[in-house]
């Protein structure tokens, strides 16, 4: 049953290169995760207020992203787009289609995080004398960002399975390089087998370091 | 002193307050009662200016509540406010929850602002709750964090909306009590309440809401024992 | 002569049905992994449930693997490890194989909350009925908890359909995949990418809309 001869050596030899590549995808990841926190948590305000246009877009946005195929989107920005003669590299097609789809996800997210929210403690803050502002920032989105944490952790770790894709577009993440080193030398089950095992450890690490986190920063 | 003149507040098309004239003088004690949808506690809402009013006015030392060059968020500094729902801030200590608001509205510093919270925390007998979370606090517990955290802005007035009844039964005596203390400490208060032993020995004077209207007021005495209006001897018959 | 023309003159009618076949492509791959995979699913989810330790040492670590690693990854190991131990299969096989376990092991976290949704005295109390466990099961566990979960359910099935685009990393010629040979020859990327996209968009949206409103309407 197995004639077939497993070569690992070649694999080791680019070790190095394949976890410098994980870098990458955990770069792109982080920084995909960070924009769209700021992008959702503008979508899902304006969706809150339901007012005109931009209620619309906002709609839109969070709809296409979270409707349709996360690589139909990598094409979109990857291909898509040339028809209105914008190319961009492989990273920022990556990058933008990963805050895109971030973005849709986390918007409907921090909308349920807001909702859970009692309106008493909008009431209390302001009977206090805070303005609007102060409110928000003291004491509504602190909480909704604790109830909106382990949905975060939980899009980052997707984010991290979705930037795989970018080999798709020549972006040479993880994935890219893989697929680079395993068309070069022909072991393909042997290269990719290695990179399964790497994004299990990212995965685990973000998991735990999540965990860590939450430990820090919510006693209540 | 607050002064509330004419004051008529609308729901939609729902009219909630109909009309209400009602002085409350520096140093006293109102209790408001009646049945629930009377009008009562969005009397309180409409004194610091969290909901708007369509007729009439509010002054609140000869400052009008609603007019539209009124600092609202200054003058709610000196209308502290106990909801019936203890809505403590959960993501922070309770030495947090009094001290965030004297350093972020007063601009205290936040040594200040500590000592602040430490001294109103002692005063409603919490001084042995600084740095727990209000999760771990009983519902009364939460009610005089609440009031602490009122008392933190060292306010002129303090509202009180059925600060009691959400509360288990066992617990409503402590926070009572809390209010009794700062009722005798001279404190201005407006409490809307159930609680008619409180409102009979505790108040100055007790008003009577029935469907919108200030149906009678007048001294305990007066309210309890030889209530002028059908409508407050039919309610006082039913809560006894 | 017609095929000469219709070459050189961008997007025809025969194109509308080279995307439309691939859309069936998509549909079936899609409905056949999510339904043999919701089945293993529901069987696993009960394996974690009933089987407590055991299962937690076995079974949950290996389809935690699926969660962990891009399913992309998981569909080029299968594909070129299925020679190795002397299976032969086409792209369309390896896909279904891999997105049937990925929906298994989605579904499997599902159904164990589902279980978990009917509290421990509910069940105590179908079985003081003098109920037996699989009747208890059958009356009071499948309509209760599965009531609880089927949002979720709904949610990985349709992530399922969307993620069934990654086969044609395999070649498998999916609707994603004649989106990007037709954009090759027609160069009108946006026309055929915005067709392909409305194709899961309006598979995907109503799907998800009315399930919101179920589980709206049951939370009542």
């Amino acid at each position: 049953m197995f004639d077939y001869n497993f070569h690992w050596r070649p694999v080791m030899k680019n070790l190095p290169d394949l976890l410098e590549a994980g870098l990458l995808t955990l770069q792109v990841a982080v920084l995909s995760m960070v924009i769209g926190i700021g992008i959702g948590l503008c979508l899902a305000l304006i969706r809150m207020n339901r007012n005109g246009v931009l209620y619309w877009l906002a709609t839109a946005w969070v709809e296409l992203a979270r409707n349709t195929p996360a690589l139909f989107q990598l094409f979109f920005f990857g291909f898509g787009i040339g028809a209105f003669g914008v190319h961009l590299t492989p990273f920022a097609i990556v990058l933008a289609a990963l805050s895109f789809n971030c973005a849709g996800y986390l918007a409907e997210n921090f909308r349920g995080g807001f909702q859970a929210v009692p309106e008493t403690q909008m009431r209390a803050a302001r009977s206090l004398g805070m303005t609007q502002w102060q409110t928000y920032t003291r004491i509504i989105i602190p909480q909704v960002f604790r109830i909106v944490y382990h949905p975060i952790t939980n899009q980052m770790v997707w984010a991290v399975l979705m930037s795989s894709l970018g080999m798709l577009v020549g972006f040479r993440e993880l994935s890219g390089e893989t697929q680079f080193f395993a068309s070069r030398t022909f072991r393909i089950f042997e290269y990719f087998a290695v990179t399964a095992v790497i994004y299990y450890v990212i995965v685990k690490c973000i998991l735990a370091a999540s965990r860590l986190l939450a430990m820090r920063l919510f006693r209540y | 002193m607050i002064e509330i003149r004419g004051l008529e507040k609308y729901f939609g098309a729902l009219q909630v307050l109909k009309g209400i004239d009602l002085d409350v003088r520096k140093g006293e004690v109102l209790s408001v009662i009646g049945a629930s949808g009377s009008g009562k506690s969005t009397l309180l809402y409409c004194i610091n200016g969290l909901e708007p009013i369509q007729k009439g006015s509010v002054f609140v030392d000869g400052t009008d509540v609603h007019a539209k060059g009124t600092d609202i968020n200054k003058l709610r500094q000196k209308l502290g406010m106990v909801f019936q729902q203890w809505n403590s801030f959960p993501h922070m200590t309770a030495l947090e929850n009094v001290a965030l608001a004297p350093r972020i509205v007063r601009g205290k510093s936040s040594g200040e602002a500590r000592e602040i919270a430490v001294r109103q925390l002692k005063h409603v007998g919490l001084e042995d709750k600084l740095n727990v979370y209000p999760s771990a606090l009983s519902g009364g517990q939460q009610q005089r964090l609440a009031i602490a955290r009122a008392l933190a802005m060292e306010p002129a007035y303090m509202l009180f909306d059925e600060a009691t009844s959400a509360l288990d039964p066992e617990l409503v005596g402590e926070v009572l009590d809390t209010m009794r203390l700062l009722a005798d400490e001279g404190m201005t208060m407006i409490c809307v309440t159930h609680e008619m032993g409180f409102a009979r020995d505790v108040s100055d004077r007790v008003a009577y809401f029935h469907r919108g209207v200030m149906e009678e007021i007048g001294p305990p005495s007066q309210i309890f024992c030889d209530p002028q209006s059908e409508h407050t001897r039919k309610f006082l018959a039913n809560v006894r | 002569m017609d095929q000469t023309i219709s070459f050189f003159s961008g997007f025809t009618i025969k194109d509308v049905w080279f995307l439309g076949e691939a859309a069936l492509r998509t549909l079936w791959t899609s409905v056949l992994s999510i339904s043999i995979g919701t089945a293993l699913g529901v069987i696993f989810g009960w394996l974690l449930h009933e089987g407590r330790i055991l299962a937690a040492l076995t079974l949950a670590p290996v389809l935690d693997i699926f969660r962990s690693v891009p399913l992309i990854i998981q569909l080029v190991l299968f594909y070129n490890f299925a020679p190795i131990v002397g299976l032969n299969l086409d792209p369309f096989w390896s896909g279904v194989v891999i997105l049937t376990i990925y929906t298994a092991a989605l579904v499997a976290n599902v159904a164990r909350g589902g279980i978990e949704a009917v509290g421990r005295p509910m069940r105590r109390a179908a079985r003081s009925l003098g109920m037996s466990y699989w009747q208890d099961m059958r009356h009071v566990v499948l309509p209760i908890g599965g009531r609880a979960v089927f949002p979720a359910w709904v949610g990985v099935a349709l992530g399922v359909m969307k993620d069934s685009a990654l086969v044609s990393v395999l070649g498998y010629v999916e609707l994603l995949k004649a989106s990007q040979i037709l954009i090759t020859r027609t160069q009108e990327p946006f026309l055929i990418l915005s067709l392909a996209g409305a194709f899961y968009f309006a598979l995907s949206f109503p799907i998800s809309r009315y399930a919101a409103k179920l589980e709206k309407r049951w939370a009542q």
